[in-house]
């Protein structure tokens, strides 16, 4: 009884005062996180209606998604273009925070506004504007299409992350390594991208998200055999509810969950040892 | 003489010095092209185009017909009118459960806190469209929450939980709720704890000391969290394409509908024009009200 009625605020209130507070943290947190990670076992359930628990285990769903062909070409086709955007995205956005870092001017600050657009202009905009765009220059349904309207997205996040570790890194150390005649391009691998390796990694895991989950824009400019694994499974769930969803998305939160635990390990900054 | 020399030299220098700064900086500035000319290209002159498209008659004559249209038929000030509210009650939902989460985050020691932060996390990196997906797996008449909801006696028959404006809020909430308490919780942990006990030793009373100090201190964090999670509301399209059955057409879902079956750039592009119009309205309002550097401390996407 000694945690329940010792104080757990600054205000002297008993952490049995606050159980109900509590409570509600960790249903909210079920809440977050429970609805995601019970499609995993719904996946592997041998009934049409996805039982939880399920009676009878069963592969039948992953089964009928790899013997799918148009799924898999889905599924290929979302990992070239998150591949690809992650490739483009990341030196693009680089390049501009590096630009843009530590400058003060009135055109400096236009540029950092308009490389965030693509996070303001509402997506369906975007997606019927680059429909829009595309049919004059012939990129609808290709991958082109789908890889530079992605990394257009995904530009303004990775601007973002690399601008902030650039906030923290130490700049005399550059002005040094000019200083001592390296060329700037040899200072930048030699000093700068050390110091900013952790948001380069940020950079390349959010952009290959953003394009592996993005589900508007390409909905208006990937098709055919260019088609999303994100639009497939859209139109799929428009008609009715496909249990071969359930294990792609199994395989989408696997990626995710792999990705998010690379982002915890590489990107995390470690304590600066000073 | 000779000073004199020197002195011209030295002026001479620090202009040559001068412009070659001028051309680093400038030369720097560049560095933000590529990135700048993509985003133009892809992005701001294709919407430039539909601003243009959406002043323009089937004739080709300018013309303000597509605007007056949505202040005139139902149809589509409804849609705005729908995108407000489901937007205003996402909002207050996500205030009313991220709140005490967040609160409850902040007061725990930051080892165990960056512990629960992953459950906040986790979700946020997750695909839009699995975790759409997985609610409307869950709320169908023979899901699994009518199943315990009926187990448990909560309600004899199944409920219809999805395909109507319940189920559209529950997965909008689901997906905005980490947009709301990440930037709550880095206010609530900038919170200088000592202004409490302060509160208490000249007698407050815990609620008193958590209605006149802490709250009001939190109060940036709150609205910061409350304006990203309503402006990133009002450009939903797939969640209540999902789990609204057509009976939630929010500006994105009518748009969409405009160009799919209609084929109606210049509606759509109006529609479209006016929803952006709104964003950025009310998220110029809010850098003015927002004290600087305060707030946005989430900086997530």
């Amino acid at each position: 009884m000694s945690w329940l009625t010792s104080p757990a605020s600054e205000t002297q209130v008993t952490h049995g005062a606050r159980l109900w507070l509590y409570a509600i943290a960790v249903l909210v947190l079920a809440f977050l996180v429970v609805p995601t990670l019970i499609v995993i076992p719904m996946s592997f359930s041998a009934s049409q209606y996805l039982e939880f628990p399920p009676r009878q285990w069963s592969l039948r769903w992953y089964e009928a998604y790899f013997a799918s062909a148009a799924w898999m070409q889905a599924t290929a086709t979302s990992f070239k273009a998150a591949t690809l955007t992650a490739l483009l995205a990341t030196p693009l956005g680089t390049l501009a925070a590096l630009g843009l870092d530590g400058a003060r001017r009135r055109v400096a600050r236009a540029a950092g506004a308009l490389l965030v657009t693509p996070m303001i202009v509402p997506l369906i905009l975007v997606g019927i504007g680059v429909f829009y765009a595309y049919v004059r220059l012939k990129l609808v349904n290709t991958l082109t299409g789908v890889v530079l309207a992605h990394t257009m997205l995904a530009i303004p996040l990775v601007f973002i992350v690399i601008a902030s570790s650039l906030k923290q890194h130490d700049a005399s150390q550059v002005m040094a390594a000019k200083s001592l005649g390296a060329p700037p391009l040899r200072a930048f691998f030699a000093v700068t991208l050390p110091q900013i390796r952790f948001g380069v990694v940020t950079g390349l895991l959010l952009s290959f998200l953003t394009s592996f989950d993005e589900v508007i824009v390409a909905l208006f400019v990937s098709g055919g055999p260019n088609s999303t694994l994100t639009r497939n499974m859209f139109n799929a769930l428009r008609d009715q509810i496909d249990p071969t969803i359930a294990a792609i998305s199994t395989m989408m939160i696997g990626v995710t969950t792999l990705l998010f635990a690379l982002s915890q390990t590489l990107g995390r900054r470690k304590p600066a040892g000073r | 003489m000779a000073s004199a020399v020197a002195g011209v030299g030295t002026a001479g220098n620090a202009r040559a010095l001068a412009r070659d700064a001028r051309r680093e900086r400038l030369a720097k500035l560049a560095l933000a092209l590529p990135a700048l000319a993509l985003i133009t290209i892809v992005m701001l002159v294709p919407v430039a185009w539909l601003f243009g498209l959406s002043f323009l008659g089937d004739d080709g004559h300018a013309t303000l017909a597509h605007y007056r249209r949505i202040v005139a038929e139902p149809a589509y000030w409804r849609a705005f009118v729908t995108t407000f509210q489901v937007s205003a009650l996402t909002t207050l939902i996500c205030i009313a459960l991220g709140y005490p989460l967040a609160y409850v985050l902040a007061a725990l020691p930051a080892r165990i806190a960056a512990i629960a932060l992953v459950f906040v996390m986790l979700p946020f990196w997750t695909s839009l469209l699995v975790r759409t997906y997985a609610w409307l797996v869950l709320l169908q008449r023979n899901g699994l929450v009518n199943a315990l909801g009926m187990k448990l006696g909560l309600w004899g028959a199944p409920l219809t939980l999805v395909n109507n404006l319940p189920g559209t809020l529950v997965g909008m909430v689901h997906i905005m709720l980490p947009f709301f308490v990440l930037p709550l919780y880095g206010a609530m942990r900038a919170i200088d704890r000592e202004c409490l006990k302060a509160a208490a030793s000249l007698g407050a009373s815990p609620t008193r000391a958590f209605l006149r100090v802490f709250l009001p201190l939190s109060l940036p964090g709150l609205v910061a969290g409350a304006l990203i999670v309503f402006v990133l509301c009002l450009g939903f399209y797939v969640t209540p394409a999902v789990l609204g059955g057509g009976k939630v057409n929010m500006v994105s879902n009518q748009i969409a509908a405009d160009i799919e079956i209609f084929f109606d750039w210049g509606g759509a592009s109006a529609q479209g024009v006016v929803l952006l119009v709104l964003t950025l309205a009310i998220l110029g309002v809010s850098a003015r009200l927002l004290p600087r550097g305060r707030g946005a401390g989430g900086g997530a996407p």
